[in-house]
């Protein structure tokens, strides 16, 4: 049952042959077991978990069950799920049970999908490698003395346990892909605007999207499919007609042209990495693809770029957290101005108010221009890349990261090393475009490795095509660690 | 360009975020080396190129100007640190 894909479970939930409760119990008791020692769930509540699994079997039982009706699903901490605690990795929300649901989350209960719980992650979204997480750091399933990547990283560490069929996650720069590198899972970024950042709480509000997480791209096709919509209390909400994103899965690649961007093969690519990439290029082209040499020349600045807005973007949506009107407020404080101060320095860790005062200070008098307003300029230049590139290939290829799992605490006394693990997956935040990563082999210490694809926007049918006639073709998305 | 512990501390008050003289020192060196990273920025020419604020040309909706919301205030003010009779309490701003 643990191997199964989603379309598995729910056939066998068609049959009668299983009903969500007993689903539902059997992973929440995986999850009481393999928790303790991963740390991937900040909020487990077994007694929820079975009601909506109780219900899910109601409508299958009246023959009203969609097609993934009784399959659970675990969510990132950083969606509101209305009764449950929703802490999005900080102390500042440590106290926080949502008085509503994300739009995530009301589209995961209308199909019918039990919740099995709210999945750690890295402080309000902030980080790659989930060490900044008030609830502690997530460990690797595939070596727990390494981190699982972030922001995402309980998302991509239950998955790669085996802890939870498939997980939500966010991406504001890499969020979703890096993790699933790193814990050898398959995940998926949309086009901005495709899924609804109501509820989602938010960190840079430009760059924020939220997408599937599980062990193949048929899966997180069928979970896109659950996942977005138009939704009129989010502004960017796309208005488009409803899609099936796993209407081409099995459409032959012959004719795809991949372009692979010169500058991601490039100095700081470890080799075993490279070799990897270069093995599933050499694997997609047997199934029919061709490949095109391609320039992202501006990609090189998508860090300082993005370690401007983000911050900005992320200065000005954490004003929210004052002590006022919902979690955590400082104890101690003699006036009105000492208790937001104490509260703010209390509520968020290191790494939160580092980027605060980052935005606070490119966004103040004397410097908007200078930074603010050149990087957004920068941003432009890179999304024209990528269109040019899109003149001449259908899809880009290339390492999702520069290595693979590093080890716990080895970056976190280095806040640029870590941002560098995001090299290569902050560029498509930026332009805006849908990105993907899939297992595409190991390193010589057994560590997964992903290849991104980035596509034009909206062209997730195409990718997921792509990345499924390659899991077809190989099976690295259906290893998982021996230990557990 | 770089910056002072005053440069920090002045940072942490506009953020509303209380530091101490130990820790701005410990800040002002992690933030010079983010800076340094972003200085990158400042060899492009971007004369003529249009600021990119949103990856989408979207305009803002309208919707009828009707009432929407029902009240919830109470499971609003349920999740808040301090309230009384329907209104959120801090301290005391007027003497």
């Amino acid at each position: 049952m643990f191997e199964s894909s989603l379309s598995t479970l729910a056939a066998q939930l068609a049959a009668r042959a299983v009903s969500s409760r007993e689903l539902a119990q059997a992973w929440l008791d995986r999850i009481a077991a393999l928790n303790p020692a991963l740390n991937a769930f900040i909020t487990v509540d077994p007694e929820k978990t079975l009601a909506e699994a109780a219900a899910a079997d109601a409508l299958i039982a009246a023959g009203s069950a969609g097609p993934l009706t009784g399959v659970p699903v675990a969510h990132k901490d950083i969606f509101c799920t209305d009764g449950w605690l929703t802490t999005c990795g900080s102390k500042m929300l440590s106290n926080f049970v949502a008085p509503y649901d994300a739009h995530v989350i009301q589209r995961f209960k209308a199909a019918g999908m039990p919740s099995l719980g709210k999945t750690n992650m890295d402080e309000f979204a902030m980080g790659s490698s989930n060490e900044t997480s008030f609830y502690g750091a997530v460990k690797n399933p595939w070596d727990t003395t390494r981190v699982p990547g972030g922001s995402s990283g309980g998302a991509a560490a239950c998955v790669a346990a085996r802890m939870a069929p498939a997980a939500t996650g966010t991406d504001t720069g890499g969020s979703i892909r890096q993790p699933a590198a790193f814990t050898g899972i398959t995940g998926l970024k949309p086009t901005y605007g495709l899924v609804s950042r109501y509820g989602m709480i938010a960190f840079a509000s430009s760059l924020d999207q939220a997408g599937p997480m599980a062990r193949s791209a048929e899966d997180c096709a069928r979970l896109l499919n659950v996942m977005t919509g138009f939704d009129p209390n989010d502004s960017t909400s796309l208005e488009r007609d409803k899609e099936d994103y796993a209407r081409d899965l099995d459409q032959p690649l012959a004719g795809l042209r991949i372009g692979l961007p010169r500058e991601f093969f490039a100095e700081g690519l470890d080799r075993d990495v490279a070799a990897a990439v270069d093995a599933a290029v050499a694997e997609l082209k047997k199934l029919g693809a061709t490949t095109v040499d391609i320039s992202l020349a501006n990609s090189k600045l998508a860090i300082p770029v993005y370690y401007v807005l983000a911050p900005a973007e992320a200065s000005s949506n954490l004003s929210r957290f004052d002590g006022v009107r919902y979690g955590y407020r400082a104890p101690d404080y003699a006036d009105l101005d000492e208790m937001y101060a104490r509260t703010r320095a209390q509520g968020f860790g290191e790494e939160v108010k580092r980027r605060v005062l980052i935005g606070t200070y490119v966004l103040s008098h004397g410097y908007y221009d200078a930074y603010y307003v050149q990087a957004q300029k920068i941003r432009r230049l890179i999304a024209d890349d990528f269109s040019e590139a899109f003149k001449t290939c259908d899809l880009i290829l290339g390492p999702t990261t520069p290595g693979t799992a590093f080890k716990l605490g080895e970056n976190a006394d280095d806040p640029v090393a870590m941002y560098l693990n995001d090299l290569y997956t902050i560029p498509a935040n930026l332009a805006g475009l849908p990105g993907m990563s899939l297992p595409c082999g190991f390193d010589s210490q057994g560590l997964p490795i992903g290849v991104q694809l980035v596509g034009n926007y909206f062209s997730e049918a195409r990718m997921l095509n792509a990345a499924h006639q390659y899991q077809r073709a190989t099976d690295w998305h259906t290893r998982m660690p021996i230990h557990l | 360009m770089s910056l002072s512990t005053d440069d920090v501390k002045r940072i942490a008050r506009l953020a509303r975020i209380e530091i101490d003289d130990a820790q701005a020192q410990a800040t002002q060196g992690r933030l010079n080396t983010i800076f340094g990273l972003i200085e990158a920025m400042q060899a492009v020419s971007t004369a003529g190129i249009e600021p990119m604020a949103h990856a989408q040309d979207v305009f803002q909706r309208l919707r009828e100007d009707a009432v929407t919301e029902t009240d919830r205030r109470d499971a609003f003010q349920a999740i808040a640190p301090a309230v009384e009779n329907g209104l959120y309490l801090v301290p005391r701003v007027v003497e």
